[in-house]
């Protein structure tokens, strides 16, 4: 039994109705208890800012992709290297760090759980081998479908059953957290070298929509009662006029779920623009925000861009072809036979460039522009907008519109007659940031159940305190402090045990994978469906017998039952 | 004993449809496979316990001493180096680069004497590629160049390509049009529908011909160029602006002929032009069942892919600097662990004398030419054998090979874990 108390800290925990209360957190073997012994090791938080462990709901930190990132740029892995230390491992790279760099920096800014955010099943053993060199986070894998051949099947043959079906499948075989849809359907036109351009075209040869793929896969998703709802990277990502596209698309989203939203939008900054070329791109998103705000079924991340050096990385294989064209730097692409797409090229957000200081304007207007901070939550699609730890500059800027109008005045002159950013007044308050960087992950993520994203009694003891004392500190004003203060936590607990003090790690890590097993009727399971494994044997490159990721890849698996179909 | 869906370790196709028929602590019987295939499960001979040279014969040492002594050599030494790697499961390699990190040795893999140049050259200008299911399901055109499948990859054409049948390409050998490209006619050349034999060292010029025709700018083209004449590369770029989605696999010939990386820079460059008109994507066809893993692993615990150096406490990357060969070549390196390859049969002759010159000690299940530059070879299982765990195909997919039987082998990644406990003891004061 191990023991520990957190004396003097000033909590924020949203979840439990917790806002600045000076208290002390009694855990116990990795759970937060009512009380502990007089033998429990002590900490004084010196009511610094205490919030449950920080969740990022949408990252890229592992997988094929990612680590192809690293592997085409020893530029960037030059540029954050740091040696053995300790318990620290080396680590290198900026924007795509190593495994070891991604879980330590995120662990100093305590954060203590991650959503990958795109996994192709194909590969998935890739993304949980490197989860396993990932220590100090808990993480969970939204699984591609965007492109599955089997799911736009059974969707054309609108058969919404036979769809979960085949999702529960596979989660249950890759060991996935939740269905993740990349411009549904582009990615397999861009087998063809193609697109789609809009939610009713139809994909070649499947004849089915993107429209019909987000719908159908909503209601499977609901259908599998998953704990998430169905996460969507929109169609047309970063076109100029895409904000039609996403309109119509949250208009295509019933509100199914009481618990939780019925659609995750990600990165919404790529998918908030008006104009119809690159030269008058502006912000749409006060339009954006007024559907999001008319709709408690949609929460959305804000994607925001920081000016840097930085990779893009996506499923949306030809999102990047074009940026590609535009850039002239180098470029990978990855298609995965019969499920999804995937790119990746490095990129410069430069203030020079008008669109650069619009993307900039839009994502901070969206997070400003939605009432509820639990809809609008709080990333940089690390590392496509930014690398994560850039998060704290934004917590700043959401907090200080003195810190706004400073960098305001160093961007492109086209930026404010295209954005209403400078005419935003709001300043976000603690409780507002501890929801957009936990409470509100926790939420949409459906792990408040698991114990995730808030410190009521039975939680997972994952908590980080920050050197920042929000009675002295007028974020406002004093906005470097906020900054600097989101960047290294005092402590970072993870289950029960201190991790990280003061930026350095100082034990291995112990993480968990979560991933979603529903139950699915046996008449309809697709294992048990001939045609179905015909034509996985027939088309795919490896046997269905070894597709699936065998429990040795989750040292500590922790399976989330549903019980789908009642 | 039958064993269904069992992975081929041998090649980087990883091939995961065979079936073995298994008798005891042995495979008596190889279907589905190719005659690779076939060698790699029945040939199996090993090194029956590790051994250590004298000064006139080798003698027989318990594994303890093996260990032991294998840590001693590394403590002592001023510039270790670990190389191989490609030839064993991802557990073995990842606890290979904690060694490496842990006494700031440099690690390389097999990729330094194979696709290094395609590495550096992806380094510059990316990779347009996909899984090999993309190429059977779709692929009208495929080129094979400086490669010969039927020998090194015998079974990609049948089951990725040429002779694969596809969702959109049902009638793989009719729909599907053959280039080999070659400095000679191979046996792979023999059943192209087009072969282009270029004169040795002219693919950089071909390439660049090729992009040239790819734009459009035919009259700059002389009438002939490395060998091949004008009309060819015109029905060629022909061929490739008209295909619904080509592919490229090269292997050596174009990597380790005159342009090295340079060359692979202008097949991608020649990839990325063809993007604009249609669909094409470029492979390297990996030889090593696991060299792809070597470099996965490697990137994502350091951050490259191959050619790491740890002596300054960071990963340090320098290609030429950092490659096993160079550091032998430049009698730097002051001990050796190799494990699963075999640097004496490929690598260049002064950096395998050198090898023989200083301790060198291998892990590896069999007998090869590096045994006889060894001090010490620890046998172990091999990967896919005796012994389960990770292998990257040569297009990204990490498979799990699969242990098909028991002989009585430690697995060389625990071997790999006591010589770091061993290490880790000795640094911790
Ligand atoms: S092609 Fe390669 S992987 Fe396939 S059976 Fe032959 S040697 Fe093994
Ligand atoms: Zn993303």
């Amino acid at each position: 039994m191990t023991e520990l108390l957190v004396k003097n800290a000033c909590v924020i925990d949203p979840i439990q109705g917790i806002n600045g209360e000076i208290m002390d957190i009694a855990i116990r073997d990795g759970r937060i208890v009512e009380s502990v012994s007089d033998r429990a090791e002590v900490i004084d938080a010196q009511r610094c800012l205490t919030l449950p462990g920080g969740i990022d709901s949408h990252t890229h930190v592992c997988g094929t992709k990612v680590n192809f990132g690293r592997y085409m740029s020893p530029e960037d892995m030059r540029a954050g290297r740091t040696q053995r230390r300790g318990r620290m491992h080396v680590t290198s790279g900026y924007y795509v760090p190593t495994t070891f760099g991604n879980s330590y920096r995120y662990s100093a800014m305590g954060y203590t759980t991650l959503l990958e955010g795109a996994m192709a099943p194909l590969e998935a053993r890739h993304t949980h081998e490197e989860f396993t060199a990932t220590p100090h986070q808990d993480m969970l894998a939204n699984t591609l479908f965007d492109g599955n051949w089997a799911v736009m099947d059974a969707v054309r043959e609108k058969n919404i059953k036979k769809t979960a079906a085949i999702v529960g499948w596979t989660l249950n075989a890759i060991k996935g957290y939740a269905i993740k849809l990349t411009n549904p359907g582009g990615t397999e036109a861009w087998g063809w070298g193609e697109d789609l351009t809009s939610i009713h075209d139809q994909v070649p040869h499947f004849e089915v929509t993107p429209a019909e793929i987000i719908t159908a896969m909503i209601q499977a998703n609901e259908l599998l009662k998953l704990p998430h709802s169905v996460h969507l990277h929109c169609n047309n990502l970063g076109k100029p006029g895409n904000y039609q596209t996403t309109l119509d698309t949250f208009e295509l989203v019933p509100d199914l779920n009481p618990d939780r939203q019925t659609l995750y939008a990600t990165h919404v900054q790529f998918h908030a623009y008006g104009g119809r070329t690159w030269r008058n791109i502006c912000s749409k998103a006060e339009e954006i925000t007024r559907s999001v705000n008319s709709k408690p079924q949609i929460v959305m991340d804000m994607g925001q861009i920081m000016f840097c050096r930085t990779m893009t990385m996506t499923a949306d294989g030809p999102m990047e072809f074009n940026l590609h064209c535009l850039h002239h730097n180098k470029w990978s692409n990855h298609d995965v036979e019969l499920e999804t797409g995937s790119g990746i090229i490095p990129v410069t957000y430069s203030k020079k460039s008008a669109v650069n200081c619009i993307m900039w304007a839009i994502g901070l207007e969206l997070a400003l522009l939605t009432k509820s901070p639990w809809q609008c939550l709080l990333e940089t699609d690390n590392p496509n907008g930014a690398p994560f730890v850039k998060y704290p500059e934004v917590i700043g800027l959401l907090m200080s519109k003195r810190y706004r109008d400073e960098e305001c005045a160093t961007l492109h002159p086209d930026t404010e007659g295209n954005t209403s950013l400078c005419a935003l007044e709001r300043e976000m308050d603690w409780h507002d940031i501890a929801v957009m960087t936990r409470a509100g992950q926790a939420k949409a993520l459906g792990i408040i159940n698991q114990g995730k994203g808030h410190l009521g009694t039975g939680a997972e003891a994952d908590i980080a305190i920050y050197p920042i004392r929000t009675d002295s500190v007028d974020p406002a004003r004093e906005y470097r402090k906020v900054v600097e203060g989101f960047q290294k936590t005092r402590y970072t607990i993870k289950r029960g045990r201190v991790v990280s003090q003061d930026g350095e790690i100082i034990v291995d890590g112990a993480n968990a994978t979560f991933w979603a097993n529903a139950k699915i009727p046996e008449d309809i399971r697709v294992d048990n469906d001939p045609e179905f494994i015909r034509r996985f044997q027939e088309f795919y490159t490896v046997r269905m017998s070894n597709y699936p990721v065998q429990e040795i890849y989750l040292p500590r698996g922790r399976r989330v039952d549903t019980e789908a179909f009642t | 004993m039958l064993v269904n869906d069992v992975v081929c370790p041998f090649c980087g196709c990883l091939c995961d449809d065979l079936e073995l028929e298994v008798e005891a602590d042995r495979v008596v019987r190889v279907l589905n496979g190719c005659s690779l295939a076939e060698a790699t499960f029945m040939n199996d001979t090993r090194l029956p316990a590790p051994i250590r040279r004298t000064s006139t014969a080798w003698e027989k040492i318990s594994y303890d001493e093996a260990i032991k002594e294998t840590a001693d050599i590394l403590k002592d030494a001023d510039r270790p180096l670990l190389y191989g790697w490609s030839s064993t499961h991802g557990d073995t390699q990842s606890v290979g680069v904690h060694i490496a990190e842990l006494i700031g040795a440099v690690i390389d893999n097999t990729s330094t004497v194979c696709h290094g140049p395609s590495i550096l050259a992806i380094q510059e200008v990316g990779h347009p590629g996909c899984t090999l299911g993309q190429v059977k399901n779709r692929a009208d055109v495929i080129i094979y160049w400086g490669c010969n499948p039927i020998e090194a990859h015998p079974r990609h054409m049948s089951r990725y390509t040429t002779f694969a049948t596809g969702f959109f390409v049902p009638d793989a050998q009719r729909e599907r049009t053959i280039i080999v490209v070659d400095t000679r006619r191979n046996d792979s050349g023999g059943i192209a529908d087009e072969f282009v034999q270029i004169e040795p060292g002219g693919d950089y010029a071909v390439l660049s011909a090729l992009r040239a025709l790819v734009r459009g700018k035919e009259s700059v083209i002389p009438k002939k160029v490395a060998g091949i004449s004008k009309e060819q590369l015109i029905r060629i770029a022909g061929i490739c602006k008209n295909a619904k989605f080509g592919a490229i696999f090269f292997g050596l010939g174009l990597t380790m002929s005159r342009g090295k990386y340079k060359n692979v820079r202008n097949a991608i460059e020649l990839t990325d032009e063809l993007n604009r008109h249609t669909k094409f994507v470029i492979s390297p066809m990996r030889g090593h069942g696991n060299v792809y893993g070597s470099n996965e692993v490697f990137t994502w615990m350091t951050g490259y892919p191959f050619a790491v150096d740890f002596a300054r406490g960071i990963a340090f990357y320098n290609p030429g600097e950092t490659t096993a060969v160079d550091i032998l070549r430049r009698g730097e390196c002051d001990a050796a662990l190799i494990v699963a390859s075999d640097p004496g049969a490929n690598f260049p002759r002064v950096a395998a004398a050198h090898l023989a010159k200083i301790p060198t000690v291998l892990i590896d299940p069999h007998v090869n030419a590096t045994t006889s530059l060894s001090r010490i070879h620890i046998p172990c299982t091999a990967a896919g054998i005796d012994a389960a765990g990770t292998a990257y195909r040569m297009d990204g997919v990490p498979i799990r090979l699969k242990k098909v039987i028991e002989r009585g082998y430690p697995d060389d990644a625990e071997i790999l874990k006591k010589i770091y406990d061993c290490l880790n003891g000795w640094m911790i004061p």
